[in-house]
């Protein structure tokens, strides 16, 4: 049987009464790799910020590893197994290596483990030659691989992606979907990959869910999703005749 | 042109002639100026960051507050602080007034606004984003709000600066609640003050410019606490 992470059940988020998510079942499973598709102001990085902990919803449950804290933020140790990458990453001003180290100095690692764990993961990012390098000076494809690899730095059991490849060069964008390949196969990291390029869900994704408007309106595995979606919005979307 | 000279040639002389008196001042000067600047970095670093970080009821009332004691007369302080610890004052039975302790409350008083104004904008400069990312990766917000601070360094340290810069060299509230008296609650600045009016230019000369070597040699210590940021 498929261990389910996520559960989230009749989930709503209202912001000044704007409905904006409106999830009546949604399960992500571990080790999957699921992908968020949808226009802009569907609600896609609503639901990732919830995922991460960083809002709570208005009304509804969601669950994490069988557990739920009722709308409260979870204890730090839960919150600890999830990060996300921004579409922007806001790097520190310190060096390459330093901001890799971020999520393992707050975490009271130290010394020479976590020094090598930082000097892996760059290199896991192709990035090893910059460790020294004012994270400032970097090119956004640059920025945005430091991004993935303070995340990873940390093995989370969850990785958020929040359109991590947006405006980035074709190199760029293969070389950290290779990456999220990889760790979700050797890691068996669980990822949910926000995006509104369906040929990256299509890439990428196990399965891919279609959010309009905050409501799920479809939800199958990939191949399922672009050959036969059950919905016409969906299909819509596909065929790129939805406007966004 | 002559009084000039003539200070500066007897400040050389003076720093080096060991006067216990002279030795006397700058160290008291030092000590009020800095107990005053700690409690100021204490009260106004928290107060700067809460400001610039978080909205909640009354910031914008507490920030006018704030913009308004940054540009308070300290002769104006002086007073208040006067009334507040004379004999009839509320807080006369501390027997504060005309002490070093009464300097270092007006001090404190005068520069915990600039303190606090300036590390509040030095935090509201950092992008808006960082805290959410340092969350999301597992930080608490004790731990995102140090880190949002380290990258203002810049600005907190102007802070901390322009904090010690109007108290160092005050001399209107200090006369008034310290009343220069020797030995006891003489300063740099009041010590010129009386000087000058004993017609004691040279020596007045001489005390301005230790005063001022003294601010600069602080200051350049400071901006190395800034770091080699702005060279990129």
């Amino acid at each position: 049987m498929t261990k389910v992470t996520y559960c989230l059940d009749h989930l709503r988020k209202t912001y000044h009464n704007r409905l904006v998510l409106d999830i009546d079942r949604l399960e992500i499973y571990a080790g999957e790799i699921l992908a968020v598709v949808g226009p802009s102001g569907s609600g896609k990085s609503t639901l990732l910020r919830h995922l991460n902990f960083l809002e709570q919803p208005s009304t509804g449950q969601l669950s994490f590893e069988s557990s739920s804290w009722n709308g409260a933020v979870p204890p730090l140790e839960f919150r600890r197994k999830v990060t996300t990458v921004f579409q922007r990453p806001v790097l520190l001003n310190r060096s390459v290596a330093a901001n890799v180290a971020y999520g393992l100095k707050i975490r009271g690692k130290h010394g020479k483990p976590s020094e090598q764990a930082v000097i892996r993961t760059l290199a896991q990012v192709g990035l090893e030659d910059m460790a020294k390098a004012s994270a400032r000076t970097l090119s956004g494809g640059e920025a945005q691989r430091v991004a993935l690899a303070r995340a990873l730095v940390v093995r989370p059991s969850v990785l958020l992606l929040d359109e991590p490849t947006a405006n980035l060069d074709p190199y760029n964008v293969k070389l950290i979907e290779q990456i999220i390949t990889l760790v979700n196969q050797t890691q068996r990291t669980t990822v949910v990959l926000v995006t509104h390029n369906v040929f990256q869900a299509k890439r990428l994704a196990h399965r891919t869910a279609f959010l309009l408007d905050g409501r799920l309106i479809e939800i199958a595995k990939t191949a399922t999703f672009f050959d036969h979606p059950a919905e016409a919005r969906t299909a819509a979307f596909i065929r790129g005749e939805m406007i966004c | 042109m002559r009084d000039l000279l003539e200070g500066l040639i007897q400040a050389i002389d003076l720093i080096f002639s060991l006067d216990q008196t002279l030795y006397e001042i700058i160290w008291f000067s030092l000590y009020v100026s800095g107990v005053a600047l700690t409690f100021s970095i204490l009260v106004g670093i928290p107060l700067g960051a809460l400001l610039g970080l978080k909205g909640f009821f009354g910031r914008r009332f507490i920030m006018a507050l704030l913009y308004t004691g940054m540009g308070f007369p300290p002769v104006v302080i002086g007073l208040f602080v006067y009334l507040v610890l004379s004999r009839s004052g509320p807080l006369g039975d501390l027997g504060w007034l005309f002490t070093p302790s009464a300097i270092i409350v007006a001090q404190t008083i005068i520069s915990f606004p600039l303190v606090a104004g300036f590390t509040m904008a030095a935090v509201m400069g950092v992008d808006r984003n960082l805290r959410q990312q340092l969350v999301s990766l597992g930080a608490t917000g004790w731990q995102a709000t140090l880190a949002t601070l380290a990258e203002a360094r810049i600005g907190v340290v102007v802070a901390i600066i322009a904090g010690f810069g109007s108290i160092i060299s005050e001399v209107g509230a200090v006369i008034l609640v310290g009343g220069n008296i020797e030995g006891k609650t003489r300063t740099l600045t009041t010590a010129i003050v009386l000087e000058t009016r004993k017609g004691n230019f040279e020596l007045a000369m001489a005390l301005g410019m230790i005063l001022l070597l003294i601010t600069f040699l602080i200051n350049l210590t400071m901006v190395r606490l800034q770091g080699r940021e702005l060279v990129r």
